[in-house]
């Protein structure tokens, strides 16, 4: 494995090359507020956060990840639009072992606020880290998590069961679940007819969630019931969307094929961001669109991700990054501005570099 | 040198352990005062019996202190991370039986299902701002649970003791411990989810990775065949 040294020179050069492409060097702190990254994330983070106590702050994270801190400075002191960049470790607790999972390590990484053309930004945050990792040969694989909640939000049912799927997009298992139970493929508990049917349990109420809580649940519930299955036609357009896996250059004629009207705004996005993406030099054929991309890490991505990955399936991606509009919207208290960027761990460029 | 012989030092968990090892003609026993954690074994030969606390032994096991040890395998999976890697399960003893399950207030009657816990957990987060607190000490084990059946808004509380009673006392919503009877939870107006069950744990003797075997390789085999267990690949 590259000394840190070797890892932070590398870093040093891609940092240089993103300050060139007009971004503005930021050092976030390493210690983190906890709350707001526990808020954000929950458990998933505790996991793989290092919390520790600070006798005045309270509990505090070594930075688990730089795109939290970039954006809350982007929008304390920020102006429009904006480009940063950044180099600095990351410090992520492992629970299995391996050469590569290893617990700190750095990261550089670009990251683009504005407004006038996201696609546009897509492109270039895409084509400065890929065209930085060119000598490497990686492979790169695409996708749009826009389209998969524009195909959940087209789904002809109640808005209640739309908002369960969309919520639950990152989180497959649970999604096919409730899919498979609003399809009447899978019949609600045995306990629910009894509860739908006026009946309570014969216990004391206890704990903070209240009566009028559970109500308004056996209220969804009851709308539920009435409402119709959601089509098993519905139900296999959707398995093919998520299933959809190709080559870029081909995407947005197998999305149309897929017959998913309510998907067609977000496809042409998909197409407004390939030619941006031609337009830098990307070779399209070469890129691989796979639809579910980022259904299972990356939750606060909402739009387009990528990642560019060796050939070994041991390492974890070299580069990752994507669209996470609603993350500004969180953090902004009200504000929001659409933004993208990516990272590269420089410290498996060095790996990579070493072996060649 | 010796095999180190890791037993719980007290309780029910000891004497049945003491059981298990004499129907295979191995007599375990405590020696000295009444008060003194000292042991002694017969009818195997360079086995040495160390008497610790049930909770400590997955740790003495990861460090390589001890070579074998008994104690619940609830334990062993929620203290060792990739715990495989670190110890090796030789046999399932049968007894200490307890499950590691989610309960939430049997008043809830709309909630009988993960599903149904993850919907509630949605609005409640939306309701009092905060995440649906489940009080726990198996993290590790909740958590990879949780995860894996896709349940979100929550957040894990710590609780080492008097699980049942935190959410009468507002400082959780719904538990995850071990229950055996069911009784305790009945007690305080706590029903298990109908697909909540994480781990169901029993007494499981297990030999340390992490231990010098170096010399060892005979006796553990003669052990094994007295005991009636595979040898351990280690």
């Amino acid at each position: 494995m590259a000394s840190k040294a070797a890892a932070r020179a590398t870093g040093e050069r891609y940092l240089a090359a993103f300050r060139a492409a007009g971004a503005v060097e930021i050092a976030p702190d390493i210690l983190q507020p906890a709350d707001a990254l526990l808020d954000l994330y929950g458990e998933d983070i505790r996991a793989r956060a290092y919390v520790t106590a600070d006798p005045l702050r309270g509990e505090i994270m070594l930075r688990p990840d730089f795109t939290v801190p970039v954006v809350q400075e982007h929008m304390a002191n920020g102006a429009e639009p904006a480009r940063y960049c950044y180099l600095g470790e990351v410090f992520r607790k492992q629970d299995h072992r391996g050469a590569s999972r290893v617990s700190e390590y750095n990261q550089v990484g670009y990251e683009v606020f504005d407004r006038a053309d996201p696609e546009a930004a897509d492109a270039e945050v895409f084509a400065l880290i890929a065209g930085a990792l060119a000598p490497l040969g990686l492979n790169a694989t695409i996708g749009d998590i826009g389209i998969l909640s524009a195909a959940v939000e087209g789904l002809d049912t109640i808005p209640e069961r739309k908002a369960a799927l969309a919520r639950h997009i990152w989180r497959p298992q649970r999604f096919h679940k409730l899919m498979a139970r609003y399809a009447g493929l899978v019949s609600a508990p045995e306990t629910r007819a009894a509860v739908l049917a006026g009946g309570r349990a014969d216990a004391p109420w206890i704990g903070m969630r209240a009566p009028a809580e559970m109500e308004e649940r056996i209220a969804r519930l009851t709308r539920d019931a009435e409402a119709a299955p959601i089509a098993t036609a519905d139900v296999a357009r959707l398995d093919a969307l998520f299933a959809l896996r190709c080559p870029a250059i081909e995407a947005p004629a197998r999305l149309r094929a897929l017959d998913l009207p309510a998907i067609k705004a977000a496809t042409e996005r998909l197409e407004r961001r390939l030619s941006a993406l031609d337009k830098r030099g990307v070779d399209l054929s070469a890129l691989t669109f796979d639809a579910s991309h980022g259904r299972t890490t990356m939750e606060y991505y909402d739009g387009f991700v990528f990642t560019l990955s060796a050939a070994d399936p041991a390492l974890p991606p070299v580069a990752s990054g994507g669209r996470y509009d609603a993350l500004t919207r969180v953090l902004g208290q009200g504000r929001e501005i659409p933004a993208v960027g990516g990272v590269i761990r420089p410290g498996l460029v060095a790996d990579l570099e070493g072996l060649a | 040198m010796t095999i180190k012989l890791g037993v719980p030092s007290k309780g029910r968990l000891m004497e049945k352990t003491f059981e298990w090892f004499a129907e295979r003609g191995i007599t375990l026993r405590r020696t000295g005062s009444e008060r003194e954690y000292a042991g002694a074994v017969d009818g195997a030969e360079g086995v040495e019996l160390v008497l610790l606390s049930a909770g400590e032994i997955p740790r003495e096991l990861a460090a390589g202190r001890i070579h074998m040890g008994v104690t619940g395998s609830d334990l062993v999976r929620d203290k060792l991370a990739d715990w495989e890697t670190q110890v090796a399960e030789l046999a399932p003893m049968g007894f200490g039986h307890a499950d590691l399950i989610i309960a939430v207030p049997t008043c809830w009657a709309d909630v009988d299902t993960l599903e149904d816990l993850d919907a509630a957990a949605h609005a409640f987060r939306a309701a009092h701002g905060f995440r649906l607190r489940i009080a726990t000490k198996y993290h590790r084990l909740v958590r990879e649970f949780l995860t894996r059946e896709g349940v979100a808004d929550y957040q894990l509380v710590d609780s080492q003791g008097a699980t049942e009673g935190t959410v009468k006392n507002l400082t959780a919503e719904a538990i995850a411990d071990i229950t055996s009877s069911g009784e305790t939870l009945r007690a305080n107006h706590l029903k298990i989810l109908s697909d909540g069950l994480i781990h169901q744990s029993q007494a499981t003797l297990f030999a340390a990775r992490a231990a010098d075997w170096q010399g060892q390789e005979a006796a553990l085999a003669a052990l094994a065949t007295q005991l009636g267990v595979a040898p351990p690949k280690l």
